[in-house]
């Protein structure tokens, strides 16, 4: 749902350059207390609480709560289902992308708009559309059950729901860039004998990683930490149908705070690795792009 | 964003060339609708069949109950204030994060993605502790007789966590766009910095902040980890329409978790045409400006 029209990797940045701006000191000084004063109360006390309750018993208690089996099967799950999600992922965006970017067809905005589509469905309602369909009463329910397939309440829902939630992360990265880029170095290695295949992987993938890794990142982030829309497809079987935040919740509830608190801080850490990763690249395509002017195919050597 | 291909003799004659040389059209495009429809289009269409086919009495009965009403109420109102805190405070930290150097702004600007990217699961736990009245603001609350965890100022405090990106992150490119000569020029006519402000920045950023205020909306209305836990659950009082559909599946209402549904997805479906018509809107007038 974050639906700016650009994609953010490509947005000007000039900070540094209007800092002489007018504002008198106190002005200055009142808006910068505000607003950290409120990052502060929304954002930094909550997330240091997490580390500070996983560890309230002592390193000890902590590094126990991951001796546990059902903690490690949950990590397990997060790990399998992320590992599906993502690259299929992966593949539909690269698709939805050379599709999109590369050619003129009517329809077109459409198309974007419905992959947009899943950032503007409730968590919740994500999940409840895969019981309606594959649940005991959904409509593929009754043969699924016949057939002794086990969807909802099992992995494969899990990964579905997952999927969902995760779809448009990075194609909505992928589309605006390679939209920028245009296809005349596409063109000129095909003009120069490169194969469909050697152009996608030597022309068009390196001219698109930083955007593509940024997609990933996101879209692994989201896939790890979803709990709405898993939380309607799980049956929360311990040790078989809980993913990390599902299991962060059955360890709340029961008041075991050190425990949900523990591997809740596993999953804060991988969102500070998240963050910082993608500040990273966000850094790298700023500093290419004002390195190089976007118009110079310098890859066209490495081709021929 | 470069100029020349976007002359419209030079995109005619790329789009005739592209179609010719290009390959794999048919297949990338093939796919995306393929996989569109399996993990997106077709699923979602379940939701309508189902409500469509549902009797009409059962669907009415379960919107209009009492305890369905409340909890819209609280969603839309909370969802509403939420996005109003973060229009105001979420101007103020893009216009920190744009305008003023300070030690330590990227890491600020980093970390505004937080609740992007922390589950919504741990900000709800880590939520709920700190804001709970033995918790280290929460206690301090509590002082005052304001109950904050387990009531639906709770409520409005989780929604506000998982808004906050989309207002600033939706302004600061809006804030980077704007051209210095004019508010010079302003300041040099006689306008006062509040004047400038008032009649030359706001109205430059407000499509901006209305996405942003928009956005934040949406994403409240549908939110459910980080809730949860602070709400307290209690029916009429702190349930939020979400959690009402799980409730109901629990329940195994299939026919009402679908009519609750279907109402919350028409509402967000209205915010997304909403949402466009601003970004039409707002890139009219840049195009115009």
């Amino acid at each position: 749902m974050a639906g700016t029209a650009k994609s953010r990797l490509t947005r000007r940045r000039t900070a540094a350059t209007i800092a002489g701006t007018g504002d008198p000191a106190w002005v200055r000084w009142s808006i910068c207390l505000v607003s950290l004063a409120f990052l502060g109360l929304f954002l930094a006390v909550p997330l240091a609480a997490v580390f500070t309750e996983a560890l309230r018993k002592g390193v000890g208690a902590y590094l126990e709560s991951f001796q546990n089996r059902d903690a490690l099967a949950a990590i397990r799950l997060t790990l399998l289902v992320a590992g599906i999600a993502v690259p299929l992922n992966i593949v539909f965006g690269l698709a939805a992308s050379w599709a999109i970017a590369k050619f003129e067809f009517r329809g077109k905005s459409v198309l974007i708009t419905l992959i947009d589509l899943p950032f503007a469905v409730s968590p919740v309602i994500s999940g409840l559309i895969y019981v309606l369909l594959f649940g005991l009463q959904g409509w593929l329910g009754p043969w699924l059950a016949a057939h002794h397939i086990q969807i909802i309440f099992a992995v494969p829902g899990i990964v579905l729901a997952t999927i969902f939630v995760t779809f448009p992360f990075v194609a909505r990265e992928l589309i605006p860039l390679m939209q920028e880029q245009g296809t005349e170095e596409e063109e000129a290695a095909l003009v120069l004998g490169a194969s469909g295949w050697q152009t996608f992987w030597r022309v068009t993938l390196p001219n698109v990683k930083w955007g593509l890794l940024y997609g990933v990142i996101l879209c692994n982030a989201r896939a790890m930490g979803e709990f709405g829309a898993v939380s309607v497809v799980s049956g929360h079987l311990r040790g078989q149908t809980n993913t990390m935040p599902l299991h962060v919740e059955i360890l709340y509830n029961e008041y075991n705070f050190v425990a949900a608190f523990a591997v809740a801080s596993l999953l804060a850490l991988l969102a500070l690795v998240t963050l910082v990763l993608k500040a990273i690249v966000e850094w790298r395509t700023q500093r290419e792009s004002t390195e190089l002017p976007a118009s110079t195919p310098t890859s066209l050597q490495e081709v021929t | 964003m470069e100029s020349p291909p976007s002359s419209p003799a030079f995109r005619v004659g790329v789009g005739r060339r592209r179609r010719s040389v290009l390959p794999g059209f048919g297949l990338t495009l093939g796919y995306t609708m393929l996989y569109l429809s399996l993990v997106v289009l077709i699923p979602l269409s379940a939701l309508f069949f189902k409500t469509a086919t549902a009797p009409w009495e059962h669907i009415w009965e379960t919107v209009s109950s009492a305890r369905v009403l409340a909890s819209f109420r609280l969603t839309l109102g909370a969802s509403f204030v939420a996005a109003l805190i973060n229009a105001v405070f979420g101007l103020g930290v893009a216009w920190m994060l744009v305008r003023y150097t300070f030690p330590g702004r990227r890491i600020v600007d980093a970390v505004v993605d937080l609740p992007f990217a922390l589950p919504t699961a741990v900000s709800g736990i880590a939520l709920t502790t700190v804001y709970a009245p033995t918790g280290w603001i929460g206690r301090w609350l509590e002082s005052w007789g304001i109950k904050a965890a387990f009531s639906p100022l709770g409520v409005t405090i989780a929604l506000t966590f998982i808004g906050l990106p989309f207002v600033v992150r939706t302004l600061q490119p809006a804030l980077e766009d704007l051209d210095p000569e004019v508010e010079e020029a302003a300041a040099s006519l006689g306008a006062g910095r509040w004047q400038v402000f008032r009649y030359v920045i706001v109205p430059a950023i407000l499509p901006a902040l209305l996405t942003g205020f928009a956005l934040a909306f949406a994403r409240a209305l549908g939110e459910y980890g980080s809730v949860v836990f602070i709400a307290g659950n209690m029916p009429m009082k702190t349930e939020i329409v979400p959690l009402l559909i799980l409730v109901k599946l629990e329940q195994y209402d299939y026919t009402g978790a679908t009519a609750i549904a279907s109402v919350m997805l028409a509402l967000s479906f209205l915010l997304l045409l909403s949402i466009n018509l601003l970004q039409w809107w707002s890139t009219r007038r840049q195009a115009a400006g």
